[in-house]
């Protein structure tokens, strides 16, 4: 077991050999991860395991089982709808249309934004940039192939959603994968991205970012918003996940929430 | 019943089908002055349940919320884990949320926060079990008792749906099984 104290030494350990910072990560979640790969790797001190660390493949396995990967197309179907209804329309007005989906993990939500474009028709004039800090994540994403037995689940979300078409049209069934259509993927940019210690790269109308601050303490939460922030157009939209708020950051006083329920603000200056 | 003294700073409640009405019953029990928070972790259907919060607010004076994240724990409130994620709490006695994968097909995990809690409170701890239809919260309970804190488990006698507080009793040894007022009566001696 990794407990409080070696888990601080554990994290500086990691960010001086591998330059990850997961220093400012919400503790008790991490720890609980970081125990469960700890005991499921049979490790017997803490040396065996820096050393195995040190081991390239073992170490982005590592990263990957720590980090959190769990996603679902229209995810929260509510927040999908409430996109369709005040955000597209906006966004339609524009001649391009850049979105950056921050934390993408598997990319299930990338290509749940993509269909709500392309049924709204601006999908063409859209490029949609998704990045996670996982490289193996990225590959799954890119590859658009999912497990076909979540499809009916996935439908589900979709109609609640307000989706309008057959969702099976959306893919094509290969024994137990779906494979989603091409003419998604070919708007789509994917690229490993460290929230913690990359910078912006590019000004974007919309940034969707779910799910992935409640990892963050309070003080790395306001460094990744001021990043999104000056990664946002004036007027441009930001997206957080159904836990997730603005309201304790510095960035706070230059939005307003357009939706209450879900998680949806405008930047305003 | 035998009293004791016990230092408690923390009680944590969890339970599954057949928990709401006996936790229903134990909120009309207990005292307005209690000043012990309590965190509720029943597992529910991710989309439904909005009202959770109001129904059980209905049955007593205390202060019922839904957990939000990086918030501190506040003396005599009463925080309910959020539907699909997963509540643990930090060394600073703050909340945080997590959605990552189910734990005993569940999420919220009782086995989670019993954990993340008893990683932070130790002996002052109160860990609850009540009706369910699994086995999450035993291991859990198990935790909590190695480290010395209390555990409560509801008469498998009384409960809906005995299978949970089966589980626990068959996995770790509670200081207590109890019938449902026997819990409230208990919980509010803590305070005395």
């Amino acid at each position: 077991m990794i407990e409080n104290k070696l888990l601080e030494k554990l994290l500086t350990d990691i960010y001086n050999l591998y330059g990850y910072d997961f220093t400012q990560y919400s503790k008790a979640s991490l720890q609980r991860r970081i125990n469960s790969f700890y005991t499921k790797s049979k490790i017997t001190d803490y040396a065996e395991f820096l050393e195995k660390l040190a081991y390239q493949p073992y170490f982005t396995n590592f990263i990957e089982e720590i980090t959190v990967n769990v996603t679902e197309m229209f995810r929260d179907p509510s927040f999908y709808k409430a996109l369709k209804e005040k955000v597209i329309p906006v966004l339609a007005t524009y001649p391009f249309i850049r979105v950056w989906h921050a934390g993408c993990s598997t990319g299930e939500e990338v290509y749940s934004l993509a269909i709500l474009l392309k049924e709204a028709g601006i999908l063409d004039k859209s490029l949609l940039y998704a990045t996670d800090i996982n490289e193996s994540v990225i590959k799954n994403a890119k590859s658009g192939i999912f497990p076909i037995q979540i499809m009916k689940n996935y439908t589900e979300n979709y109609v609640s959603a307000g989706g309008l078409a057959d969702f099976s049209t959306y893919y094509q069934a290969n024994y137990n994968l779906a494979k989603f259509d091409a003419s998604l993927t070919k708007r789509m940019v994917f690229s490993t991205h460290n929230l913690v210690s990359d910078s912006s790269f590019n000004e974007f109308q919309l940034i969707i970012c779910r799910n992935v601050l409640i990892y963050f303490n309070q003080e790395l939460q306001d460094k990744v918003l001021q990043l999104f922030d000056k990664s946002l157009e004036k007027l441009g939209f930001l997206a957080l996940g159904s836990k997730e708020s603005l309201r304790f950051s510095t960035i706070a006083e230059k939005y307003t929430q357009i939706d209450t329920k879900d998680k949806l603000w405008r930047k305003s200056k | 019943m035998e009293k004791k003294q016990i230092d408690i700073d923390l009680i944590v409640m969890g339970g599954s089908s057949g928990s709401l009405d006996v936790i229903l019953n134990i909120f009309t029990l207990l005292d307005e002055g209690l000043t012990i928070p309590i965190i509720i972790v029943v597992h529910r259907n991710k989309n439904a349940d909005a009202n959770l919060v109001k129904v059980l607010s209905a049955k007593t004076n205390l202060i019922v919320k839904e957990a939000d994240e990086k918030e501190f724990i506040k003396s005599g409130n009463i925080y309910l884990a959020p539907p699909d994620y997963h509540l643990l709490i930090e060394n600073d006695k703050s909340l945080s949320l997590d959605i990552s994968a189910k734990v005993q097909y569940s999420r919220p995990s009782i086995d989670v926060t019993f954990q993340s809690a008893s990683n932070v409170y130790k002996s002052k701890l109160l860990g609850i079990i009540l009706s369910g239809a699994n086995s999450d919260g035993a291991a859990g309970l198990a935790t909590i008792k190695k480290n010395g804190g209390r555990i409560i488990i509801q008469d498998p006698a009384t409960a809906q749906i005995p299978y949970m507080p089966q589980q626990a009793i068959a996995q770790t040894k509670a200081d207590d099984t109890f019938t449902v007022k026997a819990m409230a009566f208990y919980i509010n001696d803590l305070v005395k």
